[in-house]
């Protein structure tokens, strides 16, 4: 079946500042509507746990979605802030490439896996496997994070101020870990490494973003890496890469 | 995949509201599990009768006579009550003498369950038709257990269609796959369970059921899934008066848990859960992994 267009009305509801009720709304054409749109504020409402809301956006577009989302919420976001008023099902910001993603409550399995870049902000806890590899993408957990978070994370950086539960940063390569509190068990090929004084800046950075930068010490923070000894990549070539 | 819904109810003034708020649940897990579906209800407790539920496997069965020859087979009152192609049966008799007679003597038909409380209902399509045509919305209880199915490991039959149960009162969905289901269960044939089936979740079911009848609480025995049962698993369990989730160390299947002062549920994903009332009151989380979750009516 051919995509429906969409309407004029509809089109001219999507101008900025536009409320879309989920409830009577279907999810396809409310992200038909935004993908058309390439900036404007939009509230959602009814989320209900619906998959794949405000996914894959591209544009200057701030959206908040009041109340509980489902899987893959704000997934491949570009540029777009998507804020949600409640919890994030699997896969929140999965693949996103840039702009911001804000959870207030808790986020289930596989926050941000894969992300590439931007910014993701889990007021609450992270389930399992936060930052699956991840790819660039930044991630701040202010509670804690489940079992092989940070798997085969790659490159980017994920700072959790709870804790974390078992395997962390399991195969890990290039990406860089700060946790405030108590790690469970670390990974295979993850190892505890200095914070030199350039990981406590870059920490700073990333709390300042997230909004607590004023009320956490980077010194309370403990940074986990790859130990490179798991990946065919020798110490000595790391500034090739 | 497959779609999980417990709902166990705290408030007595919901318990007839049981069967409409499992329908809703179900309702949204149907694109999880379209093959099939089934569901358990707590309530209606029989007094002193047993009751025995049973379901037709292919053909219809003439339920009234199988009612009389199992009279006579276990040598106690039965009488039967039947809707679409499932029968319940009422004893004065044991139950597990009953099941026992039915799977021995009744190879056209799957019995489903048997006990005081518990009644399971299940069948093959559209989980919407199904929860329709067994008239889910007017049933009521104190805890109710649904499952909508994607086969994987057995079969798209009504008797490989979830909840499955060996033991009185007691029953289980599973969203997952079991790894050594084949030596437990010869074990637990060795033990006295009897199958009705070659699915892994009935192994997980009977062995719950072996270890209840052995003297373990529910959260015990539990427990032992976690040394006993290799494989990927997310258990919604009932018992007469208990409700309890298990997910394995990997936690590979997804959960949901909610809790309010009225109820407990339990889903797959958070949309079966927002259909309740009260829901923007309740607290929600994800069951961590291999901790028992349990709830008890008594309690």
């Amino acid at each position: 079946m051919a995509p429906a267009k969409t309407s004029v009305a509809r089109r001219a509801a999507a101008r900025r500042n536009s409320v879309f009720d989920l409830s009577t709304m279907p999810l396809r054409e409310v992200n038909r509507l935004l993908h058309e749109t390439k900036d404007g504020d939009f509230l959602i409402r009814n989320p209900r746990g619906l998959h794949a809301i405000a996914c894959g956006l591209d544009g200057d577009l701030n959206i908040v979605v009041d109340g509980h989302a489902g899987y893959y919420c704000a997934g491949m976001n570009k540029r777009a802030t998507v804020t949600i008023n409640g919890n994030a099902g699997t896969g929140v910001a999965e693949n996103m490439m840039s702009g911001l993603v804000h959870v207030k409550g808790d986020a289930s399995q596989s926050a941000g896996a894969t992300g590439c870049g931007g910014l993701l902000v889990i007021d609450g806890n992270a389930s399992s496997r936060c930052g699956i590899s991840l790819r660039g993408l930044d991630i701040v957990v202010k509670g804690s994070v489940g079992h092989m978070s940070a798997f085969m994370a790659q490159a980017g950086n994920i700072v959790v101020l709870g804790d974390t539960a078992d395997a962390l940063g399991d195969s890990i390569y290039e990406a860089r870990l700060f946790v405030r509190g108590k790690v469970n068990s670390l990974g295979s090929d993850c190892i505890e490494k200095p914070m030199r004084a350039q990981h406590k800046q870059a920490l700073r950075k990333l709390l300042d973003a997230a909004g607590v930068g004023g009320e956490v010490d980077v010194a309370e923070f403990k940074r986990y890496g790859s130990a490179r000894e798991l990946y065919h990549f020798h110490v000595d070539k790391a500034g090739a890469y | 995949m497959c779609g999980i819904t417990g709902l166990f109810l705290k408030n007595k003034a919901l318990h007839s509201d049981l069967g409409r708020l499992t329908g809703l649940m179900m309702r949204e897990m149907c694109d999880r599990g379209p093959d099939s579906a089934g569901f358990a209800i707590y309530g209606g407790e029989s007094g002193a009768q047993t009751k025995i539920c049973a379901v037709a496997r292919d053909v219809p069965v003439d339920w009234d006579a199988v009612a009389r020859r199992l009279a006579d087979g276990i040598d106690a009152e039965v009488t039967v009550e039947t809707l679409k192609d499932h029968a319940i049966f009422r004893t004065t008799g044991r139950g597990d003498t009953a099941r026992t007679w039915l799977i021995d003597n009744l190879p056209e038909a799957i019995v489903l369950s048997q006990g005081q409380s518990i009644e399971i209902f299940k069948g093959v399509g559209s989980p919407n038709r199904i929860i329709a045509d067994l008239d889910l919305s007017r049933r009521s209880g104190s805890h109710a257990i649904g499952h909508t199915r994607m086969a994987t490991e057995s079969a798209v039959t009504v008797a490989g269609s979830h909840p499955f149960s060996t033991g009185s009162d007691t029953c289980l969905v599973h969203n997952g796959s079991l790894s050594n289901h084949n030596r437990l269960r010869e074990q637990l044939v060795r033990q006295g369970e009897r199958f009705q089936t070659d699915n892994d979740s009935e192994v997980a079911a009977a062995y719950l059921a072996w270890r209840i009848r052995g003297g373990d609480t529910l959260e015990r025995a539990l427990e032992r899934c976690l040394d006993d049962l290799d494989g990927f698993y997310t258990f919604v369990v009932g018992t007469r008066d208990g409700f309890a989730v298990l997910r394995d160390p990997v936690a590979c299947k997804p959960a949901v848990m909610a809790e309010t002062d009225d109820w407990v549920a339990m889903a797959t994903e958070f949309r079966a859960i927002a259909p309740l009332p009260g829901v923007g009151n309740a607290r929600i989380w994800e069951p961590a992994p291999a901790t028992v979750y349990a709830w008890n009516q008594a309690a």
